[in-house]
């Protein structure tokens, strides 16, 4: 039973692969198709990473470990639209001509912090199997504590980016903010008891 | 007095058929005699880069226009219904003689031109835009400005009931914009009342907009109402929003980027998924008509 709902939430885990492929076939993408698709995958990475963040305060809330069967896999697929999404900013809009993209890297904040997350995401990614976690044993923990940094990465990277203080951005600001201030509540109180 | 009908000007399929590119600048490069109207096309420039014109829906769908919100598709969703008639402009401040007129009297008063010129946006894409209007010189020669009007100050239209954009604090609304006098008195730069030989759909900032084709796009404004000469450099709207981002000459410059993000290469509107950046050029392309207004000027000090 759990092994099927895992392999369905997988698929549904695709949707964004889905919908952008329909959109591309469909011709639908508009004036800026490539700009289009690096934002897709951005924004989906944006959301993973805020559903990856919601599995343990839904545990501390229904009571239930079932959540936490689903972290790993969406923890993966932020990594894994992080991935595609940075590889879009890098073959498909500036077809891998590096100068500007180092460039970009190195003076551009918003680049900056969206590579650095992306860079923190690797040891996450490495260190997510069973073995991993038996092997690292308390260091597993404070290693992905990481996605804390990451999530507060991700929304600058997004911030940054916009012209002006935008309604889109300012979302998924209180969103983390609200997921991240769950942790600090949860290890209070856990700290008490 | 006769009005131009938009299918009198040059239909459509002309413009799918033509396939112009983007080459030096000829200012009335040809003339159509139609009713009473000439209209010249007018050819910018653009260096080193052939640009195709850009398709119709992509000029009319995909805006910058946040007094209608803020996502490229609102302006078209929400501008429908705009009321663009009656539309009256003030052309006062410094000026000996100012006026006060309809948009429909402001179009009889001069020949309607056609312009196609590059636009590129501070955000890094760029258009080719076919647009029909006049250059803001004449209209400015007809108030007579006086030796206190050193700057031209663009004031837009103020209507939260009918602009949704406006019932938020994005910007200090009404938008507001300004030109040097010498940059608002050059023939480049022109005021806008149709586009595609249609008129200007509500979207592009109907009934009245700016054109400063070396210019990033946000500094012509859109739906204006007031052109006030001035004494001092005004403060536009994206200068109040943010002043280490967006300066007061905001001219096209590769060499200057904004502080976060680069300036170097533009997108190119319409190109498709497979189509690569291009080189962005000084002041847009138009550096041979306009670089002598900013000679012994650090364009980086004054962005």
């Amino acid at each position: 039973m759990s092994k099927y709902s895992k392999i369905i939430v997988f698929f549904i885990c695709l949707w964004p692969i889905y919908s952008i492929s329909y959109s591309i076939f469909d011709n639908s993408l508009g004036a800026e198709p490539v700009k289009k698709i690096t934002h897709h995958f951005g924004e989906w990475t944006l959301i993973f990473i805020c559903l990856t963040l919601s599995m343990s305060p839904l545990k501390k809330i229904t009571n239930s470990n079932i959540w936490i069967k689903y972290r790993r896999m969406l923890g993966l697929f932020v990594f894994f639209y992080a991935t595609i999404h940075m590889f879009t900013y890098i073959g498909l809009d500036y077809w891998f001509d590096w100068k500007p993209i180092i460039n970009d890297v190195i003076k551009k904040k918003y680049i900056f912090v969206g590579f650095l997350a992306w860079l923190l995401l690797i040891p996450l990614a490495a260190t997510s199997s069973q073995k991993m976690i038996k092997l690292l044993k308390k260091n597993w923990k404070r290693v992905h504590r990481l996605i804390y940094i990451i999530a507060i990465f991700g929304i600058l990277h997004y911030i940054w980016l916009s012209k002006t203080i935008f309604f889109g951005p300012l979302i998924y600001l209180i969103i983390i903010i609200i997921l991240l201030l769950f942790r600090i509540k949860f290890n209070k109180s856990s700290t008490k008891v | 007095m006769k009005k131009i009908k938009s299918s009198e000007i040059t239909p459509e399929i002309i413009y799918k058929n033509r396939r112009k590119f983007v080459q030096n600048l000829g200012l009335a490069a040809g003339s159509m005699f139609i009713g009473q109207n000439f209209i010249n096309l007018a050819q910018a420039s653009s260096n080193s880069i052939e640009q195709e014109i850009t398709e119709y829906r992509y000029i009319t769908t995909y805006n910058n226009y946040y007094e209608f919100g803020t996502k490229k598709s609102d302006p078209v969703e929400n501008s429908q219904n705009f009321k663009t008639k009656p539309w009256n402009i003030t052309i006062d401040g410094e000026v000996e003689k100012p006026l006060k007129l309809s948009v429909d009297e402001l179009k009889n008063m001069f020949p309607i031109e056609e312009r196609i010129y590059k636009l590129r946006c501070v955000e890094g894409w760029s258009m080719v835009i076919p647009w029909l209007g006049f250059p803001l010189y004449k209209l400015l020669d007809k108030v007579s400005p006086t030796s206190k009007g050193k700057f031209v100050k663009f004031i837009s239209v103020l209507d939260p009931e009918q602009m949704p954009g406006q019932r938020y604090p994005i910007l200090d609304w009404p938008y507001k914009e300004g030109l040097r006098i010498d940059e608002a008195m050059h023939p480049l730069t022109i005021l806008v009342t149709g586009l595609y030989g249609k008129e200007l759909p509500n979207q592009n900032g109907s009934p009245l907009r700016l054109i400063v084709p070396w210019k990033y796009g946000f500094k012509s404004a859109k739906a204006i109402v007031n052109i006030k000469l001035v004494d001092k450099m005004p403060t536009s709207s994206w200068m109040k929003a943010s002043p280490n981002e967006y300066g007061f000459y905001s001219n096209v410059n590769p060499r200057v980027d904004h502080p976060r993000w680069s300036q170097a290469s533009e997108r190119v509107i319409g190109g498709g998924i497979i189509s690569p950046r291009i080189p962005t050029t000084m002041f847009n392309g138009y550096g041979d008509e306009v670089s002598h207004l900013y000679k012994n000027m650090d364009l980086k000090k004054y962005f």
